[in-house]
């Protein structure tokens, strides 16, 4: 028994042990569980940042739960004025808030920098007979309900994009026939086997099947071709669409400007660093910083237009 | 035999004295944070993959996989002896397993679940060498509709973890897809139950009803009724090691076990409880002692644990092969994949060989490597509970708590543990068995959203449901499954025995 706890302790602590002396020692939350893209980033963040001396020691904990909603409640009440604790999150955390009648809300709390984007790929089967944006289109306007789209869960950013789909192309976005899946997996097998008219996603999660010759791409979101990709925008099909599922990093409420303006200068040299760069590459995340205040703007923006899509596919009041 | 001789090349790549150590650490770790509920292997991946980002990625993935196979060993442990299941796919194990190892006879469950997870792990990994792309097909077929007649089948055969009574057992059952259906509904995103209370959200968490009901419950029971209970724990009566009747009445529900999870375990959707209720039912069904069912039948440990084990080798069907990662075991190997920059998929198998069968093959080692670490334990293990009862119920508690708080650091989760242990408490005290509301918590909300998929791609035709061979095939066993013991009973002539459902 005592083996155990010890290699447990072990393995617990394992994460918390660093080098001593004069940098920050940061916290940062991931409000969702092992495994996920806030997750991954949070791990990702602290090692880059002990590899580039640029904190002490970096924790991470994980608050999972309701797209964030969980974490970020606990981050404002608990770390009000710590200067030393973050947090990460990202566009699912805007709609979730917002369809979850959260009473924290974004502006509560210290925005620092946007990390990493991803932008949102539309796919069907290799055997399908939909072989451009056009054709599911035009499907989409004959008949929205034929159209299944297989995606990530309710009001995340693949609902969204759906929606945004459908009013840009002048469909009732009340009449599309989102189905949602928990698991990425579950919904790719879904999507690979056929069950559904098409899927939705960030370009990541089908890369490997679209080189396998699973799944043809027939849009991304981003606001130009993305590189390796044989695919249009939808700007470029004509749907003025563009989204990015943007991951960042905010602090606590209630710090000093000084304090604000030090943790916004150490992630702007993560950003410049060499460390970050490898990992960006080594999981393929697209660079998408955007720091401090232009960032907070950028949210506020995000946070309205969000709004206004759940409200009008019905799952925001 | 092209594989087979990349499966010897593999086993040559696994064999270095490093890879096995990886192996070793793994299989080590995972019976660790297996035995404590809560914790489970995917929290230890995660936790690891930023410090073997250094490692060479083969040796790293060989100890992921050793500490995926390990979680499974030490689940079944805890599940038997301490009756903590940590993790939902262990529960039936539970069920028997401690049972046997209070009747003094846990030194055989714990063989037979690691002999039967041995067998298992054996024969699902070499399926996984050499039938990955059939499997594979048989899981593409799979959509809403298919899953959703799974899970019917999967409810015809709950009956078997029913006890004695059919009605109290439908009750259970009842009060488990109640509490299913709290929090977010995954298909319109709406809070169900929730109260406005944020931390429901995401809804009952499986462990934590699981440790709540089992340990906590039966803890309060115990203590509630110690004076006047008779039953006394023994830790070892008769043979430590597993009997001829034993081995006997062992090795063809490992089999079955098998056959169930390996396949099901594939299925994106499949996971590893399903096989485990499954096989439970079966080997109620062709047991010759049904009657033991429920006081401690050896097959109802052999059965579930093979199941259990054989599907985490089905996992790794889609994940080597398609790059889907069905659980969330999976899903950190596949993190751990992408941080060497591999992409599993159908491509993986032709650009890296070393590493995809080195990894087979380490799977066999690391397999290999738990039996012998476990079967010598057997002994150790069963002098917990020699431990006075007072200390062995007040470690119980401490334990359930510790694990729970491990997965989920937050006071409100321990209220929910609290309440849930309660409620075991009141179900055991008028007699009302509590799996059902597991085996209720877990197939509800999974069948509901299967169902809702279906008739939401089928704009709300239900004909869509039965359209396919596949799922046809599967309403055609649930019918075989209710209405065959009926007219096999007929035919035989034999006179229909008193339906248990009377009310005891």
């Amino acid at each position: 028994m005592r083996a155990f706890t010890q290699a447990l302790a072990g393995i617990l602590v394992a994460g918390a042990l660093a080098t001593p002396v004069f940098a920050q020692e940061l916290k940062i939350m991931a409000p969702a569980a092992p495994g996920g893209g806030w997750d991954q980033t949070a791990r990702s963040l602290q090692q880059a940042l002990q590899t580039e001396g640029l904190a002490k020691g970096v924790q991470v904990n994980n608050v999972p739960g309701a797209g964030g909603s969980i974490g970020i409640a606990q981050f404002v009440n608990q770390s009000k004025g710590d200067p030393n604790a973050l947090m990460v999150g990202g566009y699912v955390m805007v709609g979730a808030l917002i369809a979850n009648n959260s009473p924290v809300k974004l502006d509560q709390v210290t925005p620092i920098a946007r990390l990493t984007g991803e932008y949102e790929a539309i796919v069907v089967p290799t055997s399908s007979t939909i072989k451009t944006i056009g054709d599911l289109v035009a499907q989409l306007k004959a008949d929205p309900g034929t159209v299944s789209w297989g995606g990530g869960s309710a009001g995340g950013t693949d609902h969204i994009t759906v929606g945004l789909i459908a009013k840009a192309a002048g469909v009732d976005p009340t009449k599309i026939n989102y189905i949602p899946f928990s698991g990425g997996g579950e919904a790719l097998a879904a999507i690979v086997g056929g069950k559904v008219t098409a899927g939705i996603s960030g370009y990541g999660e089908f890369e490997g099947q679209v080189k396998a010759g699973k799944l043809r791409v027939l849009a991304v979101s981003a606001p130009e071709r993305l590189a390796g990709v044989d695919a249009p925008t939808l700007k470029e099909a004509g749907i003025n669409v563009e989204v990015q599922n943007w991951r960042a990093i905010w602090a606590a409420p209630g710090i000093t400007p000084e304090q604000k303006a030090s943790l916004i200068s150490t992630f702007e040299k993560l950003h410049g660093s060499k460390s970050w760069k490898d990992t960006l590459a080594a999981k393929g995340w697209s660079d998408t910083f955007l720091a401090g205040d232009t960032f907070g703007g950028y949210v506020t923006k995000e946070v309205e237009q969000t709004t206004a899509v759940l409200k009008d596919i019905g799952l925001a009041k | 035999m092209d594989s087979f001789a990349s499966l010897l090349h593999g086993l040559s790549v696994a064999m270095q004295p490093g890879n096995l150590l990886y192996a070793f650490i793994g299989v080590t770790l995972g019976t660790a944070v297996g035995v404590l509920p809560g914790i489970g292997p995917a929290l230890t991946v995660a936790l690891l993959l930023p410090i073997t980002f250094k490692l060479d990625p083969a040796g790293s993935l060989i100890m992921f996989a050793g500490i995926y196979y390990g979680g499974m060993y030490g689940g079944s442990t805890s599940s038997i002896l301490l009756n903590t299941p940590g993790e939902s796919a262990s529960m039936i194990t539970a069920l028997e397993g401690n049972k046997m190892a209070r009747a003094g006879r846990g030194g055989p469950a714990l063989a037979t679940s690691a002999i039967g997870s041995f067998v298992a792990g054996m024969i699902a990994t070499i399926g996984l060498a050499f039938l990955a792309p059939l499997v594979v097909d048989l899981a593409l077929s799979f959509g809403p509709a298919e899953y959703f007649a799974l899970m019917v089948l999967a409810f015809t055969t709950v009956s078997a973890a029913f006890g004695n009574s059919a009605l109290r057992g439908l009750t259970s059952l009842f009060i488990g897809l109640a509490l299913g259906l709290i929090g977010i509904d995954l298909q319109t995103g709406q809070a169900r139950l929730a109260f406005g209370i944020p931390d429901l959200l995401d809804g009952v968490e499986v462990t934590t009803a699981a440790v709540g009901m089992f340990a906590l419950g039966e803890t309060l029971y115990v203590a509630a009724t110690a004076s006047r209970s008779p039953d006394k724990i023994e830790p070892v009566r008769g043979s430590l090691w597993m009997t001829a009747s034993d081995w006997a009445r062992s090795w063809k529900p490992w089999l079955r076990g098998t056959l169930l999870g390996f396949p099901i375990g594939a299925l994106p959707a499949g996971g590893a409880e399903i096989p485990t209720f499954l096989s439970y039912s079966i080997e109620k069904q062709l047991s010759q002692n049904p009657e033991e069912f429920g006081q401690g039948a050896i097959e109802g440990v052999a059965g579930p644990e093979a199941a259990n084990n054989a599907s985490a080798a089905g996992t790794l069907v889609p994940l080597l092969t398609l790059g889907l990662p069905t659980s969330a075991t999976a899903a950190m190997m596949l993190a751990g994949f992408q941080q060497y920059g591999l992409q599993p998929g159908p491509l993986l198998f032709t650009s890296n060989p070393d590493l995809v069968w080195g990894l087979v093959a380490s799977l066999l080692i690391a397999n290999f490597m738990l039996l012998v670490l476990n079967l010598p334990l057997i002994g150790l293990w069963v002098r917990l509970l020699a431990i006075p009862r007072p200390w062995l119920y007040g470690g119980i508690l401490v334990f359930a708590t510790l694990g729970t708080l491990g997965a989920n650091p937050s006071a409100f989760e321990l209220g929910m543990l609290a309440v849930l242990g309660v409620l075991g408490f009141g179900m055991r005290y008028f007699d009302y068995p509590v799996a059902p509301v597991i085996i209720g918590l877990i197939l509800g909300p999974l069948a509901e959203q299967q169902l809702r998929r279906a008739l939401a791609i089928s704009q709300g035709n239900p004909s869509a449901l039965v359209e396919t061979p596949l799922a046809i095939g599967i309403y055609v066993i649930c019918a075989l499954i209710v209405v065959g013991p009926l007219v096999w009973r007929m035919v035989s002539k034999k006179p229909l025995p008193v339906l248990a459902s009377s009310e005891d």
